[in-house]
């Protein structure tokens, strides 16, 4: 099989720092919402606060690098092969077959990857982001006279938290899927997407 | 060796001897003036008013500017709801109100006489410079006349105890500024004790350290009391009955004008006073809603001398087998029963209790109408909520207690406590009696009837600031059943959340894990096969 060199080192180190900035955030900030306790409030705040600016940080060098390299064209939303992706999730993969999906250079995520990954970039994450950035300033902007109640902004926020939580379980398990175990993980480690090993079988 | 000894001694002589010469103070002025060398005070006083006219002689003014202010009339009208307050008009769930008992109250007046409704308010040489002045720690006034014994005096009559005489002439040649001595005597004692009334004012303030207040520190800041209550001509600032809940203006600056309060925290150290450590922005945002108190005074009654927390006047009057009042301590001898008073609990290091206030207060004076079915009565309902934009959190002691009340009548009463005749309740111990000549003394109507009232009583916390690493940390307020659990109107994270998104929330991620742990082990199972 043919060896796709599909996640480049940026998108590679976009997604690990990601990855522990979104847990490390999950993890502190249920903790500021009061689910349990782990850091101690002030710490897991601290941490929550420097996290936040670190993503806000990565996520304007990510959008510069999807924007420069063409790379945004890979969350441009089709159905197309959508209902044979349901029908491998819900059946096929529990009979052996073949993910269905080919992976290309030009498509590295099948279509409702794709997809979810767009609902993350254009409604999750603004979500998470300007309700924390309204976390983060509301007293400025009550100052300014545009005084928001706080509930609000932390429903908000906590509904994303939610959801984040949410996608990144389904993620995490769903990463399993691939043609192994570990073939996907491989591929966002090594930026390789079939590895040696299952090359030369 | 010999040698180096003495000349050591020879160096301290020298050293030493300098002091024993010449007749120069031991303790350096900061006036210009040695009040010990005018000559209208190189004389022999017979009496507190006596004194006050050699005082008038130069400081003019000084008397009618006392006569204008609270201390002199125990009267303030609230200027938010025109309520007549002041020690003359209250009623509190201590010992209660004035009125009958002014005899034993006005110790505590800043005049001479005070005993009645003759007084007569209007007289100069009647207002007492040296309570306020005197720099000796000497000074003191006896009780039902308020007059400082010129000579060794039995007190109470009959009891074989002597209050010592005192120097006159010396206390008025060493008159000085005001001090923590000085506003002590009666304010670190109100209520009856050290310590009784307020809980972040008691007698350990007379020098207290950092611990318990990093202002008045007597080693390090030392401030008195009027280094924050400062006013132009006797008018001391910063009242509970007229409050500042929310200060929102800058630190004062020297020299400009300005009609805020100048005894809040925001008066010197601004609304951004958190300037070092990672958080100083975050802590400086709590301001808007946060009394600084509330963080920087984590307890009160920290300087091992308890206040009276709760004082349930209906046990009162229990008398020994033989007839006499009884006297009960705790096992650190503070007292927890008295007959003429009932029961107390007192307490140190004691955490407060949290609640919006904006400045005004509420009295229930005598003939607001007070019933018992109607619970809790409040003896000064606070101020404020968390939308009124005025408000801050504050840190509350609550004197909470059970008081005498006309039932028929339906108001708090005004017994007559004190005294050495055939009325007064800690004589004699009839309630029904105390109430009638109390009442006849503020002139109000009386049933005869007598039952008894729970009441409440807030006291705004705002001495005994804690050095900075002891204030209360985020998680003491930022979790479930912290410091501000009950206090309503606002969002506290890590307290608030919405119950049916942190539930449907869990759900879905629980719902989320459920199912592909679900789909995994089907495809485990099936890879087996």
């Amino acid at each position: 099989m043919e060896r796709i060199y599909i996640f480049s080192r940026f998108e590679r180190f976009w997604h690990w720092m990601q990855a522990l900035l979104v847990i490390g955030m999950l993890v502190t900030g249920f903790e500021i919402h009061g689910s349990y306790r782990l850091l101690g409030f002030t710490l897991a705040h601290q941490v929550h606060t420097v996290a936040a600016w670190a993503l806000i940080i990565l996520w304007v060098f990510a959008i510069f690098w999807h924007f420069t390299t063409g790379e945004w064209r890979q969350y441009i939303p089709t159905m197309q092969g959508v209902d044979k992706i349901i029908r491998h999730y819900a059946w096929g993969i529990f009979q052996g077959e073949p993910h269905p999906f080919k992976i290309t250079r030009a498509r590295k995520h099948n279509p409702m990857q794709a997809q979810t990954y767009l609902a993350i970039k254009v409604l999750l994450n603004p979500l998470i982001w300007i309700s924390g950035l309204l976390y983060l300033y509301y007293n400025e902007l009550a100052a300014l006279g545009y005084g928001l109640d706080l509930g609000t902004i932390a429903l908000a926020h906590t509904i994303g938290a939610f959801l984040m939580l949410a996608f990144l379980i389904s993620h995490l398990y769903l990463i399993t899927t691939g043609d192994t175990v570990t073939e996907q993980l491989r591929a966002m480690i090594t930026g390789w997407e079939h590895g040696d090993e299952k090359n030369t079988k | 060796m010999l040698k180096s000894r003495f000349f050591a001694v020879l160096a301290a002589i020298v050293l030493v001897l300098p002091g024993f010469s010449g007749a120069s103070p031991a303790v350096k002025l900061n006036t210009t003036a040695d009040h010990g060398k005018f000559k209208e005070l190189q004389r022999q006083f017979n009496s507190g008013p006596e004194v006050t006219k050699a005082c008038l002689g130069c400081h003019t003014e000084a008397a009618m500017q006392v006569h204008r202010t609270k201390h002199w009339t125990w009267e303030v009208i609230n200027p938010v709801n025109q309520q007549r307050l002041g020690k003359k008009n209250v009623i509190n769930n201590y010992c209660t109100s004035t009125a009958s008992n002014l005899g034993a109250c006005a110790t505590c007046h800043v005049g001479y006489g005070w005993v009645n409704s003759s007084f007569d308010f209007s007289s100069q040489e009647n207002v007492d410079c040296l309570v306020c002045h005197d720099s000796t720690g000497t000074y003191k006034k006896m009780p039902g006349g308020g007059q400082p014994p010129i000579k060794d005096t039995e007190n109470p009559p009959g009891s074989g105890k002597f209050v010592k005489a005192i120097d006159l002439t010396k206390v008025a040649q060493k008159v000085g500024k005001t001090s923590r001595d000085t506003c002590g005597a009666c304010h670190f004692f109100g209520g009856g004790g050290d310590g009784v009334k307020h809980g972040d004012m008691d007698s350990s303030l007379a020098a207290p350290d950092k611990e318990v207040d990093v202002h008045m520190d007597a080693t390090g800041l030392d401030f008195s009391c009027a280094t924050c209550h400062k006013a132009p001509a006797h008018e001391v600032v910063g009242s509970r009955y007229a409050a500042t809940g929310k200060d929102t203006g800058d630190a004062h600056m020297r020299g400009q004008q300005s009609k805020s309060n100048p005894a809040t925290c925001q008066s010197c150290h601004g609304q951004s006073p958190h300037k070092a450590g990672s958080h100083a922005a975050k802590l400086n945002h709590h301001s808007d809603k946060v009394a600084c108190q509330t963080c920087h005074i984590p307890e009160f009654a920290r300087g091992g001398v308890p206040t009276k927390m709760h004082w349930d006047w209906s046990t009162a009057g229990k008398l020994s087998p033989e007839g006499k009042p009884i006297l009960k301590k705790d096992d650190k001898g503070h007292i927890v029963y008295d007959s003429r008073k009932g029961d107390f609990v007192v307490a140190e290091n004691v955490k407060p209790e949290y609640a919006w206030f904006n400045g005004e207060v509420t009295y229930t004076l005598l003939g607001d109408t007070v019933d018992k079915a109607n619970g809790v009565t409040l003896i000064n309902a606070l101020g404020g909520n968390a939308s009124d934009g005025r408000s801050l959190i504050w840190p509350m002691k609550v004197m909470r207690g059970s008081q005498p009340y006309d039932p028929e009548n339906k108001t708090l009463v005004k017994p007559h406590l004190a005294g050495n005749d055939d009325t007064a309740y800690w004589k004699n111990f009839n309630w029904e009696k105390a109430i009638e000549t109390g009442m006849k003394a503020a002139n109000a109507p009386f049933s005869g009837k007598v039952d008894f009232v729970k009441t409440e009583m807030y006291w705004p916390i705002t001495h005994m600031v804690a050095p900075k690493e002891k204030a209360l940390d985020c998680e003491s307020c930022h979790a479930k059943g912290g410091r501000l659990d009950q206090v309503k109107g606002i969002y506290i994270p890590g307290r608030d959340g919405n119950p049916l998104v942190n539930t449907l929330g869990w759900l879905a991620a629980g719902g989320v894990l459920c199912g592909v742990s679900l789909h995994g082990l089907i495809r485990f199972l099936r890879r087996k096969q």
